[in-house]
C-alpha cells in the first residue's frame, strides 16, 4: 500500500522565508510546492528526511582579551546531535591568541563537522 | 587638549560607522576616521555569534563577528585612523566633535562632514509600561546576549521572553542550548516581529510555545523574580478579563523593540522623524543640518545587517563629496510620505536628484502583515508606478527601487501599500497549479 505524506515545510535558508510543501510518498520526496530557489528546494528534501541546522556556541577561552570564542559548524549538524556538540564544546578552553577559522574541534563527534573559531582573540597584554 | 582635523568621521564603528568610513574613503575623502566608544570595531555584531549574516552583501551565511571581522579587514587594510574606547560628548553644527577617552583625554575634532552611526538601544521594561515589583532577572534580550556570548554570565535557568523580536528569538534558543528552561515567548499582537526562519529554527525546534495575543500584565518577585502574570488581549491590545493565568521563571528577557540612539543627533538640532524616531534624511543620508549625514540602526532600526552597509556606503561617498563641496545643492524640497499600509520611508524627502541616476532606493516598513500586495508610488496624486509584492511582514523592510523618471518634477511623493487585486492572485494560483 502506497504511504503519502504530505508535510508543511518553511524554509530558513534566507530572511525571505518561503513556506512550502512537500510530499513523501513511500519514504521519497514525490513532490515539492512553494520554493523559490535551488537551495530552498534541497533544504526541504532534507528537512523531511534528515533534518540538519548550523550550530553557534561558545567555549572557553585562557590567556585571552575575551573570556569565551564564539565558534561555528563548518556545515550543517544532525539536528538530534545538535546537544551532543553543544556538551562536547562546553568542555573545550583554547589558548589564546586564536585566529578566525581555526579549527577549534575537528571532525566533532565522528559527524564530519569541524568547529571553528567565528572572530580573532588576542592575548592579554 | 588635542585638536584635530579631519574630512569624514564617522560616530560609532559597528557595520554603518566602518561602511560609511571605508565608502568615504574611496569616494576621496582624504582623511577619515572612525569613534567607536566599545573596546573594539564590529559594534552589536560581536555579540551576534548565530549564522545568518551576509547572504545579499557576501553572498554566504557569516557568523556576527565573521561579518564584523570582514569590515575591520577592510578598515585595517586603508589609512582610516580609528579611535577605540572613545565617547563622542558633542557634535556641533559646523563640525565640532568632543570625545572622550581613558587614554587621550579630552579631544576635540573638527570634521568636514559628519556620520552619524551610533546604532539603537533595546526598549526596557519602562517603555512597555509593564506593573509588578521590581526584582533583578529581569534584561533585555541584547544586554542578556551580551552576558551569555561575551562575558561569560548565565542570566538565569528558568526563562520566559517577552516580545517576539529577532533578538528575543534567537535568545530562546542560545539560552536552551546554554542549558537554560525556556517556557514560553509572549508577543502582544497577533503576529511575530520576528523573522520566519527565526520562529522555525530558534522556537520550533525546541517546541518552545509562542503565545500571539498576549501581554505581561505583572512581574512578582521580591528580591529575584519568582514569576509572570500573563493575559490575553483582544484586537484593541486590552487585556481580556478571565483569561489571566501566572508562568513562574528566575529570568525575564524582554525584546520589545529598538530605538535610535539619537541624543547626539538631537542635541545639535537634527530634524527627527517622529515613527522611526531617526533624522530626516534625503537620498544622500543628509540630515536638515548640512554636512551631518546618518546611517544604519540611527537612521531607522534595519532588519538585516546587509541593508545597513549598504545604506552606509551612501551616506560615507555623499558624507566625502560634501567634504569636497562637490555635494549638488538640496535644491527644492521634495516629502516622501508614508501612505496607506506603510509606516516608515527612508529617505523622507528628496533633494535635487543627480544628473545620470536611473533611480532612487527607498526602505520601507509596513504597518501590519498583508498577503500579495502591491507596492503603489504616488506622484503629486498620480499613480506613477506599482510593484507586486508575494508578501508582506512589518518584520521585514521592503526594499524599492524607483526609476528617476517615474519620479520625474513631483513635489510630493507617496508611497503606498494595497492589497492585490483578486485577479492577480487568481493567476498565481493557476502557474502555482500549472
Amino acid at each position: 500500500m502506497m504511504e503519502r505524506v504530505v508535510h508543511a515545510i518553511q524554509c530558513i535558508g534566507c530572511p525571505i522565508g518561503c513556506g512550502g510543501e512537500v510530499v513523501v510518498e513511500n519514504g521519497a520526496v514525490a513532490e515539492m510546492s512553494g520554493f523559490t530557489c535551488n537551495k530552498g528546494l534541497a533544504y526541504a528534501a532534507e528537512e523531511v528526511v534528515a533534518p540538519k541546522r548550523m550550530v553557534t556556541t561558545t567555549v572557553r577561552v585562557s590567556g585571552g582579551g575575551l573570556a569565551l570564542l564564539p565558534v561555528v559548524s563548518a556545515a550543517p549538524v544532525p539536528k538530534e546531535r545538535i546537544f551532543d556538540c553543544l556538551r562536547l564544546l562546553r568542555g573545550v578552553t583554547v589558548a589564546a591568541p586564536v585566529a578566525e577559522g581555526a579549527v577549534i574541534v575537528s571532525d566533532a563527534l565522528g559527524l564530519g563537522v569541524d568547529f571553528r573559531a567565528a572572530r580573532d582573540i588576542s592575548s592579554l597584554q | 587638549m588635542r585638536e584635530l582635523s579631519y574630512d569624514v568621521v564617522t560616530i560609532g564603528g559597528g557595520p554603518a560607522g566602518m561602511a560609511a568610513a571605508l565608502a568615504a574613503r574611496e569616494a576621496g575623502a582624504e582623511r577619515v576616521l572612525i569613534i567607536e566608544r566599545d573596546r573594539e570595531l564590529g559594534g552589536i555584531l560581536q555579540q551576534c555569534i548565530h549564522n545568518g549574516f551576509g547572504l545579499r552583501r557576501f553572498e554566504e551565511e557569516l557568523t556576527g563577528p565573521g561579518y564584523a571581522h570582514r569590515y575591520i579587514d577592510m578598515v585595517k587594510a586603508t589609512d582610516i585612523d580609528v579611535w577605540l574606547d572613545t565617547t563622542v560628548l558633542a557634535a556641533e553644527p559646523g563640525g565640532v566633535i568632543t570625545s572622550v577617552s581613558p587614554h587621550a583625554g579630552l579631544m576635540v575634532v573638527r570634521a568636514k562632514s559628519v556620520v552619524y552611526a551610533m546604532g539603537c538601544r533595546e526598549r526596557t521594561r519602562g517603555a512597555i509600561r509593564t506593573p509588578g515589583s521590581r526584582p533583578a532577572g529581569v534584561f533585555t534580550a541584547g544586554a542578556a546576549q551580551r552576558m551569555v556570548n561575551m562575558e561569560g554570565y548565565l542570566p538565569g535557568k528558568e526563562v520566559v521572553i517577552v516580545g517576539s523580536g529577532d533578538i528575543g528569538l534567537i535568545m530562546a534558543r542560545r539560552m536552551t542550548f546554554e542549558g537554560a528552561k525556556v517556557k514560553a515567548v509572549f508577543e502582544i499582537m497577533p503576529y511575530s516581529n520576528g523573522l520566519t526562519r527565526n520562529i522555525v529554527q530558534c522556537l520550533e525546534d525546541f517546541d518552545i510555545p509562542l503565545y500571539l495575543g498576549h501581554s505581561v500584565t505583572a512581574i512578582h518577585g521580591k528580591d529575584r523574580v519568582t514569576g509572570i502574570t500573563v493575559s490575553q488581549v483582544n484586537d484593541r491590545l486590552e487585556v481580556i478579563d478571565g483569561t489571566a493565568f501566572d508562568v513562574s521563571c528566575d529570568c525575564v528577557l524582554l525584546s520589545v523593540g529598538l530605538i535610535p540612539e539619537n541624543e547626539i543627533g538631537r542635541a545639535a538640532g537634527v530634524a527627527l522623524d517622529p515613527i522611526t524616531s531617526g533624522a530626516r534624511v534625503d537620498q544622500f543620508r543628509q540630515t536638515s543640518i548640512p554636512g551631518f549625514f546618518a546611517a544604519g540602526n540611527v537612521l531607522h532600526v534595519h532588519d538585516l545587517v546587509d541593508w545597513v552597509s549598504e545604506e552606509a556606503a551612501i551616506a560615507g561617498r555623499s558624507a566625502a563629496r560634501h567634504a569636497r563641496g562637490e555635494l549638488p545643492a538640496s535644491g527644492p524640497e521634495r516629502s516622501v510620505a508614508a501612505g496607506e499600509g506603510l509606516r516608515t520611508v527612508v529617505p523622507q524627502r528628496l533633494s535635487a536628484l543627480e544628473p545620470g541616476k536611473m533611480s532612487v532606493r527607498f526602505y520601507f516598513r509596513a504597518a501590519k502583515p498583508m498577503g500579495a500586495s502591491v507596492l503603489q508610488f504616488w506622484a503629486d496624486g498620480v499613480l506613477a508606478f506599482e510593484r507586486k509584492l508575494r508578501v508582506v511582514k512589518p518584520s521585514e523592510m521592503i526594499v524599492a527601487d524607483i526609476p528617476v523618471r517615474k519620479i520625474g518634477d513631483a513635489a510630493t511623493l507617496e508611497f503606498r501599500v494595497v492589497p492585490a487585486p483578486e485577479k492577480t492572485e487568481a493567476e498565481d494560483a493557476i502557474e502555482e497549479e500549472a
